[in-house]
């Protein structure tokens, strides 16, 4: 059983947490693989995913988990909703779950805003990204796709490149992999490296060659523009010139090693086509994962009432 | 209350084979039949039927995994039980299947399980064979073809099973009580 009625973060989850969540997503990648992908193991469920943020993986993903469980699923988009017209969050919520729902899956630009639900609703949430905090579901999906290619992670070396002021996928697979005893390094321009980040215990390092020498995965993120209100970096190709990483970097590494990314990719910013699309690459299995994490997540919650 | 030895060595063996006797009965040369343990206690035994029915006729039968977690009607409505892996390397459509458990009490996990059971195809014909029949614990109107031993039991009372290959030193079948 977890230890939590919410999934708001990693950083409320213990390890045993985690490894019930990776066992049962296993058994559900088995489910997923069948010919009859359905079980009937949230019928009584009534799951709405309130997504106040662009998405459209992680929302087809919960979507399709909800379903592969059997659960009666409700769409809430913020754009043509109620919220243009002034409503607070707090009221949203309150009218979905008039409607009798039991769990709500939630996208929101503010940080926190989550944790902020959870003090005064009754049904589960789970956190589906809250601003540049945490995105947990992303990390457990992960982890669980290191841990496929890896088995154990603890004392692997895993690299996190790119855009980590903005990231919360980087937040959320730091508290991850450390809780599984992984070692972590974190590599981008200066700009974009949170102060005070090794306050964690992850290393920080400016140089990515350096840093593919040295990692077993290179978890490649996004460069976040639609956040950036001022300019971080010159340009893009300067970004990509510096940390962008080819499939000839890849290949001159005398081991090998694997690459994630955990989408939109910006093609010949952060990772080259070829990068991208090449063996070393496990970017179409992680949202493969996903699908079963998120079932895993959503049935383990299901039992918390 | 003490723990009751409900069934042993040799008497377990005798069952055993007997079940087998009857299965063979049945379904003769196990054309078209497959075995499908029910986890997870039901599986070191479908293990024992499989390898008995293997001595016996020479037939290696497939044998799969069930786990019906899943598909349980009272989740969310007990303490949550985890889920074990299924293992069912075959079709099952068409197939006359034997379904096999330790002990059969509620008859919950068998429905379950055949509800799990529709997503390997639509099988020909289901059995069911338990080692233990807890007769008047049904909550459902399930009941098994071949049995090795009928218990009348308390509600207060539990069936626990142990097997050599789980560390035992013998094959045992006790009566104990719940706390």
């Amino acid at each position: 059983m977890l230890s939590t009625r919410h999934l708001l973060g990693i950083k409320d989850l213990t390890l045993e947490d985690i490894e019930l969540i990776m066992k049962t997503a296993q058994e559900f990648k088995d489910v997923l693989n069948r010919p009859i992908k359905k079980v009937p193991s949230l019928r009584d469920v009534t799951i709405a995913n309130v997504f106040f943020e662009n998405s459209t993986r992680t929302r087809l993903s919960f979507e399709l988990a909800e379903k592969r469980l059997s659960a009666d699923t409700i769409n809430f988009s913020a754009s043509g909703s109620s919220v243009k017209k002034g409503e607070t969050l707090l009221d949203t919520v309150n009218n979905i779950l008039a409607m009798k729902v039991d769990m709500i899956v939630m996208r929101h630009a503010s940080p926190g805003a989550p944790h902020f639900l959870s003090k005064h609703i009754k049904a589960n949430i789970v956190n589906a990204g809250d601003g540049t905090h945490e995105h947990p579901t992303q990390a457990l999906l992960d982890s669980f796709s290191m841990r496929e290619k890896l088995g154990d992670l603890a004392g692997k070396k895993i690299a996190i490149i790119g855009d980590i002021l903005h990231s919360r996928v980087a937040l959320s697979n730091i508290f991850a992999l450390q809780k599984q005893g992984a070692e972590i390094t974190l590599c981008g321009p200066t700009t974009l490296i949170p102060r005070h980040i090794t306050e964690l215990g992850v290393k920080v390092s400016h140089n990515v060659k350096e840093t593919l020498k040295w990692c077993d995965v290179a978890n490649v993120l996004r460069i976040q523009l639609e956040r950036q209100q001022i300019k971080y970096f010159p340009s893009l190709r300067e970004y990509s010139l510096y940390f962008g990483i080819s499939k000839q970097m890849l290949d001159e590494l005398d081991k090998e090693i694997v690459l994630m990314h955990p989408g939109p990719i910006n093609r010949g910013v952060e990772l080259t086509s070829d990068a991208a699309d090449s063996h070393h690459s496990i970017i179409l299995d992680q949202v493969e994962n996903g699908v079963a994490v998120r079932m895993a997540v959503l049935y383990l919650l299901a039992a918390q009432n | 209350m003490q723990r009751k030895l409900i069934l042993a060595s040799p008497l377990l063996e005798i069952t055993i084979s007997r079940l087998c006797q009857e299965l063979i009965e049945n379904h003769q040369d196990f054309t078209d039949s497959v075995i499908l343990g029910l986890q997870p206690r039901g599986i070191l035994f479908a293990e024992r039927i499989h390898q008995e029915l293997l001595k016996a006729t020479g037939v290696n039968i497939p044998l799969g995994r069930l786990d019906a977690t899943f598909y349980r009607d009272d989740y969310r409505r007990r303490d949550p039980v985890s889920p074990n892996a299924t293992k069912v390397p075959f079709l099952i459509e068409g197939k006359k299947v034997i379904l096999v458990d330790d002990v059969l009490a509620t008859g919950r996990m068998v429905r379950a399980a055949l509800d799990a059971m529709t997503a390997f195809g639509r099988p020909e014909k289901v059995e069911l064979c338990v080692l233990i029949d807890r007769i008047y614990s049904r909550d459902l109107p399930i009941n098994p073809d071949y049995i090795g031993k009928k218990v009348n039991t308390l509600e207060t009372e539990k069936v626990l099973v142990e097997w050599k290959e789980q560390g035992h030193d013998e094959d045992r079948i006790w009566l104990i009580p719940v706390k």
